[in-house]
């Protein structure tokens, strides 16, 4: 029998920021359309992880990145057309960004990027991105205000929205609710589960708690090296493989 | 008792009254030099005017020199000046606003970035003079455009380029970094985020920095007087497209030069109605610049 597919295989990552190497060689797989959540305490190299997938990690002078990344067991490193896999991935940044642009506007930048330019198919876009975000019912009525002039939970779900709007097939969350309050939150993660039936979501979160509610599977990473990684209810449960997890999700450290 | 407590929670203490009678009097040094700027403004300004009133009229602008500079107008100058600041700029301006987006979002750090952006430093320090005999050797000699209005203002242009291109940058890096990364996580090209984002919201510091350069361009004296502006000239009156740019031409800063230095009895208000119209001419177009970025500034996004 064939192993099924993999729609994330890292092997191997390591990453350097010059001489300080940041990850340590973290391998994992994601399967298709499955929440997979990434804890950790800052600065134990998630959010650069998530940049070595859409390969904005190249941007930054001076990083040097050993492994192999895979969408759809292609290197990532070997596609040409890195406009295309940026496309394919969805990415929420921790803190909240609206473009300065109209909240209409933020969403329709990528598809018009991409070369979508029907005013109805656009109309329609937008209103199913915001409406994914939980945003929609607040803004609808002004969409041709300024993104950089919502408050900054509706600019995280319009974050959330754009990343939405090029219809990725893989959605990157770093630590998205950081800005946003409790009850938006959980709107936003009944969303995350719909979405889970058309999209892989790589869920990056200081949440112990929101990685238990809505991943399969967690990985524990520390100081950029996997603690461990498996099911839920292996990693919340009293005794995980590693002593170290049952300290950090129980709340024992960390 | 509670009211007791009040007053004497709020009452003045000692240190409260110093810290106040020190916020007053910095207030007062810190308005007084700011008001030691506007007050030479005023001065020359006022100066100058009063002095140039009698010569001061449409016609002056207008009409040509005559009776050897000492009676007449100034149009061949004052239109040769326009010239000279319109053709410079129209050549700087996109060179140095190209390279600047190059520097600030092309370029990776490099051996060829730093040399590029030491050279810019090292250009923008040259005296003007210099520019001059770069000038005249380079355009005027070498590449055989011969003393022209191209030939000055392609001087002209070597030396504002660099200033163009460091307030360019400037405006340029204003524009948050997460900005160009939200674009970059959506599949955007370096030229669709620069073209859609950076460039909208930079606009106004770009253009100041490049309407700042008319005033320099249009005082500047020593780098046409080698490479294009001669001492006198007659052009038809009225005309905006009198010269053509293989011509020589006057110019306000150099005729300004001549009639004070060269002209023997002129008429008194006749330096002081020269300064005026180079000076009016310049803070019209400063003012428009401020104008410019009022209008862009109430625009800005975030």
């Amino acid at each position: 029998m064939q192993p099924p597919p993999k729609k994330i295989e890292v092997s191997g990552l390591k990453l350097a920021y010059g001489d300080k190497e940041v990850i340590h060689g973290i391998s994992f797989d994601v399967a298709p359309n499955e929440i997979f959540a990434i804890i950790g305490p800052a600065q134990s190299g998630k959010t650069s992880l998530l940049r070595c997938i859409n390969r904005t990690i190249e941007l930054t002078p001076g990083v040097k990145v050993q492994g192999t990344v895979r969408v759809d067991g292609e290197d990532v490193r070997e596609m040409r057309n890195v406009y295309g896999l940026r496309r394919r991935i969805g990415m929420v940044a921790p803190l909240p960004v609206g473009l300065p642009l109209s909240i209409y506007d933020n969403v329709a930048f990528a598809p018009r990027a991409a070369g979508m330019h029907s005013k109805a198919e656009l109309d329609a876009l937008v209103e199913r991105c915001l409406r994914q975000s939980a945003l929609w019912d607040e803004v609808k009525d002004r969409l041709d205000s300024l993104g950089t002039k919502l408050s900054g939970g509706q600019q995280q779900r319009l974050t959330i929205a754009r990343a939405l709007s090029h219809s990725p097939e893989i959605l990157c969350l770093d630590e998205f609710s950081i800005a946003i309050d409790p009850v938006t939150t959980m709107r936003i993660e009944d969303v995350l589960k719909e979405l889970k039936s058309t999209m892989t979501i790589l869920l990056v979160t200081n949440l112990v708690q929101q990685a238990r509610r809505l991943a399969s599977r967690t990985m524990f990473v520390w100081n950029g090296e996997v603690v461990e990684v498996g099911p839920n209810d292996v990693v919340f449960s009293d005794n995980p493989r590693n002593r170290k997890t049952y300290e950090y999700v129980s709340g024992i450290f960390g | 008792m509670s009211t007791a407590a009040a007053t004497t929670m709020f009452a003045e203490t000692k240190l409260g009254r110093r810290k106040r009678r020190r916020e007053i009097y910095a207030k007062v040094i810190f308005g007084l030099m700011a008001l030691a700027m506007v007050v030479p403004l005023l001065a020359i300004v006022g100066y100058l005017v009063s002095r140039a009133w009698p010569l001061l009229s449409w016609d002056f602008l207008v009409s040509n020199p005559t009776n050897g500079m000492r009676r007449g107008g100034i149009w061949s100058a004052f239109l040769g000046t326009i010239y000279l600041v319109g053709t410079s700029l129209a050549i700087s301006a996109p060179i140095g606003v190209l390279a600047a987006v190059y520097l600030n979002e092309y370029a990776r750090e490099s051996w060829f970035t730093r040399v590029v952006n030491m050279a810019v430093v090292n250009l923008a320090g040259v005296p003007s003079i210099v520019h001059a005999l770069f000038g005249l050797g380079a355009f005027v000699l070498f590449a055989g455009i011969g003393r022209s209005i191209l030939a000055a203002s392609l001087t002209l242009s070597i030396m504002t380029l660099p200033v163009i291109i460091a307030s360019t940058k400037e405006a340029l890096a204003a524009v948050p970094v997460s900005f160009r990364e939200a674009c970059w996580n959506v599949g955007a090209t370096r030229w669709q985020t620069i073209r859609g984002i950076v460039l909208p919201n930079s606009i106004s510091g770009i253009l100041t920095g490049v309407i700042l350069q008319v005033s320099r361009t249009a005082g500047e004296t020593a780098p046409i007087m080698f490479t294009g502006a001669v001492f006198f000239k007659k052009i038809a009156e009225g005309n905006p497209f009198a010269y053509r740019l293989t011509d020589q031409c006057m110019a306000l800063s150099m005729h300004l030069y001549t009639v004070t230095t060269q002209v023997t009895d002129a008429p008194a208000a006749l330096p002081y109605a020269i300064a005026v119209v180079l000076l009016g001419t310049v803070l019209l177009v400063n003012t428009a610049s401020i104008a410019v970025r009022v209008y862009l500034r109430s625009r800005k996004k975030w």
